[in-house]
């Protein structure tokens, strides 16, 4: 029998690519039932209607590419993609604007890059400004959280997105919305007068930060990031917020509390900074990287005119991502800091 | 209790070490015939010393090191050199190499053992040395450096720490360890001697923590001394030389340098045995621990085995099932290399012989993309950024690998074991090194050629200007002289003088290069001749274009006029240039002469020249004019010149002839008038 000629290694450790994305996937568990629970069904109806997008584009862009689509399939990226995109979504989201959203970040963001790996922008998050930037006010259009009015059912949930002209949803401003309007109450006032706020950071919002923020700690358990942007990010936030608290005056930006379980914090904490692909590859690199986004998502938050901020400093950060590596690389053994 | 220090990254692959630990060491046997690499080692391959059908004793020099960085080679075992010739080795590349083959005798008679035993606290360092250098030895863990060339210190580099590796951090490998298990006093009895040559501050055996048994019989069999067993958790690689350093004193070998540089010696605990072998017993390195193992063997263990062992019949030994194994690997896993046929032979560095099943280590599958995802930047033991260096060596970026310090990467296969992708991260390494390696070698060789062409030209030029020197000095001489001349000939009318005076004058004038009408002469003569051949070139193609009917043909012929119109111009001035510079011969052979001549017969004419002589004068000048194409032709043809120029002299030539006899007839004529 003739032997294998192969060089070394030979042995190969258990981990592996497809098996990392599925853990991202089981992860978002989590927050995808917190949010099911605050909002409806409207956010299963966009992820499921995602995934297909999502798999066709996939599938489309690879046989444009003359790939092999079933291996590449399988690496489950797209469905991460579309995942992340899909629950950054408002509920009961028209189906267009959701399939708008996924091509873009599959086709556009991912694959005229060169496909995974190659891509310098997140695509889940430049799929999602995309649409921010393009349509408005149907992005802006949050269902109001369960304790706040009727939630719609699950057929009504299908109306709302395969045929939007039948449903007639009610919207309700987010309390970062509210926060970023509010001019003259002082923030012990606007808590008590404005149900939205819940305990600490919105009602419903305070848990699927939560729910996220133990998806998150998962990964982090199960290696499958460092902690070091995540907690970069989270701490420079803290920091922030708590320089500009202002002692909770009218002209506050909001506690530490509040930014830290508000809108999309803890999500892109752990699921859109450690995204591997556009961060910075360095421990030292991670944690610049990681802080510089906690930094734009309070300037943003509270200075800009969006009313939540993570998508806007993730692709920003994106940018410089190359620019840090190249500054943060770490001291090879035998070499002199610096060299 | 010692401090230990960490090192950066590091994995934890299963370990396989069970398998092959099951026995002590066995005997492998004299198989019928033994195939020794001359090469075993790093550095220069040994040459042999002996003659095929010579027989041979074990421990016989077989060959000798012929350089600093060699060692040399002995007869494992008695029998009879039955070739010396090119086998296939146990070798990354799969290429044969010149091999000595020994049909053994199984008598294994040994030659006469001469060591100085104990007595070595005698011998100067560098008799040791030489002890251990002439037993052949080099290091055995794996990379076969000679031993003592790493143990030659300057006289100014003091070894603060000796490093004793017993870390056998490879899966599957278990030489090692069962050496310290069973035999920990050969070891210690080999550090005694290595304390000795080098007198270090500390001396230190490092084992990991997963061999207990072989941690204890040191420390039982180094109990009294001064020599301490640091243990620290088991983790890959820290066996490789420089992550064990960290481990045991913090320090790290800067990059390029020697462990020396930071006062650092290590070995092997099997190089150590090899010395006290030969050093004590003066017996040479002619057999190593060897461990066999893998799902595709059914005796996996460790056998001492003679050096130079087919690797068929060790593997027979250990009950191998070919049909159950996939590829065979010379080392560990990680960093091992797969053998091209199981007939190759056991090596000095041959630390073990892994026939793993066919599902044992998994095959190779395909690469996925890149995701960044760091893990091999996590365990990268140098803290490279394996990612990175891929993307560059995909892009074949060499400079900016090499920024990356790819060099630094001491190819453990860390990378390539944790990246979920699947990517052969190290292979890429490896390549891109060797190209980097091979490109500087090129850009030596022509950094080299460079300077031997400019060392070239200089000394064109240092002649050149030797030669114009020369020439100037010369042409000197003669105006000087002429100068005299005419000073001593002031008033006198004496035309022979005048014109001897003129034709020398003339000639320095030549001679320098610098003579006006004549380079004007030969300026003109050189337009006439290219422009006569473009003429004819264009001619031809005019014809061809004509001949095919081409569109072409107007410009063509247009082209041709024009080339004619210059020729007869050029040659007009020729001929104008030619009557006016002097009535003499165009080109004299010596104009000096030549001029005296004429002015003799000037006067013997009484200035007045018929028409013979005319005649003859201009038949003489043809003459010599064709004489001069016919030479210039010769050397254009010599020199390979272009065809055009070629051809044109040719006609130059045929109408010269043509001339000359012209003028024949015209003397002729004259003569008969």
């Amino acid at each position: 029998m003739a032997l294998l000629r192969v060089t070394s290694p030979h042995a190969h450790g258990p981990a592996s690519t497809p098996r990392v994305m599925q853990k991202v996937l089981l992860a978002t568990v989590p927050g995808i039932i917190a949010l099911t629970h605050f909002f409806g069904f409207g956010i299963l109806v966009n992820l499921v209607w995602a995934c297909i997008v999502a798999l066709a584009c996939e599938a489309l862009a690879l046989a444009l590419r003359r790939r092999p689509i079933g291996f590449y399939l399988r690496d489950c990226s797209a469905l991460v993609t579309a995942t992340l995109l899909a629950v950054a979504l408002p509920p009961y989201s028209p189906w267009w604007l959701i399939a708008v959203g996924v091509a873009c970040a599959i086709l556009l963001a991912k694959h005229l890059y060169g496909g995974l790996g190659y891509n310098p922008f997140n695509p889940a998050m430049a799929g999602y400004v995309i649409l921010l930037i393009s349509f408005p006010v149907q992005m802006t259009a949050w269902a109001p959280p369960r304790g706040l009015g009727q939630l719609p059912g699950f057929m009504e949930a299908l109306q709302a997105c395969f045929w939007p002209p039948g449903y007639d949803g009610v919207t309700m401003a987010t309390p970062l919305d509210l926060m970023k309007q509010n001019t003259g109450l002082l923030m012990t006032d606007l808590y008590a007068q404005t149900p939205q706020f819940g305990r600490w950071a919105g009602l419903g919002w305070e848990w699927v930060n939560i729910a996220f923020l133990a998806g998150g700690a998962w990964l982090l358990y199960q290696r499958i990031f460092t902690w070091h942007a995540p907690l970069a990010m989270l701490a420079s936030l803290t920091l922030f917020a708590a320089i500009f608290y202002d002692g909770g005056s009218s002209a506050s930006g909001g506690s530490p509390l509040f930014h830290l379980l508000s809108g999309a914090t803890m999500f892109g904490a752990f699921f859109i900074v450690t995204d591997p692909v556009t961060s910075a590859v360095s421990v030292r690199g991670r944690l610049v990287y990681g802080a510089m986004i906690g930094a734009l998502v309070y300037i943003i938050r509270v200075r800009g005119n969006y009313p939540d901020a993570v998508a806007f400093a993730v692709l920003i950060m994106n940018f410089a991502a190359p620019f840090i590596d190249n500054y943060t690389r770490p001291r090879t053994y035998g070499h002199k800091a610096g060299g | 209790m010692r401090k230990i220090f960490d090192f950066h990254g590091g994995i934890h692959p299963p370990e396989n070490k069970h398998q092959s630990l099951q026995g002590s060491i066995r005997d492998a046997g004299i198989p019928p015939e033994l195939v020794l690499p001359l090469s075993q080692h790093i550095g220069t391959p040994a040459s042999p010393v002996v003659a095929v059908g010579e027989r041979v004793l074990a421990g016989q020099l077989i060959a000798e090191a012929p350089g600093f960085v060699s060692v040399p080679l002995h007869a494992p075992t008695s029998g009879t050199v039955a070739a010396i010739e090119d086998r296939l080795i146990a070798h990354p590349s799969g290429l044969p190499a010149p091999c000595i083959v020994i049909a053994t005798d199984g008598l294994d008679e040994w030659v006469e053992q001469r060591a100085p035993g104990t007595g070595y606290r005698e011998l100067a360092p560098g008799d040791l040395l030489a002890l251990i250098r002439n037993a052949g030895i080099a290091g055995m863990g794996g990379a076969g450096f000679p031993t003592a060339v790493k143990l030659a210190t300057r006289p100014d580099s003091k070894v603060q720490t000796l490093i004793i590796n017993g870390t056998e951090c490879e899966p599957y490998i278990t030489a090692d360890d069962i050496l310290m298990r069973e035999r920990p006093g050969r070891i210690i009895e080999g550090v005694n001697i290595l304390r000795h040559l080098l007198s270090p501050s500390e001396t230190l055996i490092g084992v990991e923590d997963n061999k207990p048994q072989a941690i204890a019989a040191l420390r039982a069999a180094a109990a009294g001394s001064s020599i301490e067993i640091v243990t620290f958790p088991t983790k890959y690689p820290s066996g490789g030389e420089k992550q064990l350093i960290e481990i045991l004193t913090g320090r790290q070998v800067p990059s390029g340098g020697l462990p020396l540089d930071v006062g650092v010696i290590c070995q092997n605990v099997g190089s150590v045995v090899a010395i006290q072998d030969a050093v004590l017993f003066g017996r040479p390195l002619v057999s190593r621990i060897t461990t066999v193992t893998g799902e595709a063997v059914d005796k996996p263990g460790n056998y001492e085995v003679l050096l130079g062992t087919p690797m068929s019949y060790l593997l027979t030994q250990a009950g191998y099932q070919p049909d159950r194994a996939q590829r065979l690997i010379m080392g560990g896993p990680m960093m091992g290399f797969t053998v091209p046929d199981a007939n190759v032979p056991i090596v000095k560095t041959s630390n073990c012989l892994l026939a793993p099943g066919l599902t044992e280590l998994s095959a190779p599958t395909p690469a996925q993309a890149c995701i960044r995802c760091g893990m091999c930047a996590q365990v990268c033991p140098a803290s490279l950024l394996p990612q990175q260096m891929f993307w560059f060596a995909q892009g074949k970026e060499y400079e900016k690998l090499e920024q990356q310090n790819l060099f630094d990467c001491i190819e453990c296969g860390a990378c390539s074991w944790a990246c979920p992708s699947n990517i052969p991260l190290v292979q890429y390494y490896r390549a891109s090194k060797a190209e980097i390696l091979q490109l500087r070698r090129e850009h030596t060789r022509a950094e080299q050629s460079r300077l031997r062409f400019e060392a070239r030209q200089e000394r064109m030029e240092r002649e050149e200007a030797a030669r114009t020197a020369k020439r100037a000095a010369r042409k000197q001489a003669a105006e000087q002289r002429a100068q005299a001349a005419a000073a001593g000939g002031a008033g006198d009318e004496d035309p022979i003088q005048a014109a001897i005076d003129r034709a020398k004058a003339k000639k320095a004038a030549q001679q320098a290069g610098t003579g006006g009408t004549t380079s004007e002469r030969e300026k003109l003569e050189k337009t006439v001749l290219t422009t006569r051949a473009r003429l004819e070139t264009a001619t031809a193609k005019l014809q061809q274009a004509q001949a095919e009917g081409s569109d072409l043909a107007d410009a063509l012929q247009l082209g041709v006029d024009k080339t004619r119109a210059k020729l007869e111009t050029a040659e007009q001035a020729l001929q104008a240039l030619l009557e006016s510079d002097s009535p003499a011969p165009v080109t004299p052979a010596d104009p000096a002469a030549a001029a005296i001549a004429r002015a003799q017969a000037a006067r013997d004419a009484g200035a007045t020249s018929s028409p013979a002589d005319k005649a003859r004068s201009q038949l003489e000048g043809l003459e010599q004019r064709l004489e001069k194409t016919r030479d210039r032709l010769a050397a254009s043809r010599n020199n390979g010149d272009e065809d055009k120029i070629v051809e044109a002299l040719e006609s130059t030539v045929v109408r010269l002839e043509e001339k000359v006899s012209a003028a024949r007839e015209d003397l002729k004529a004259a003569g008969d008038t």
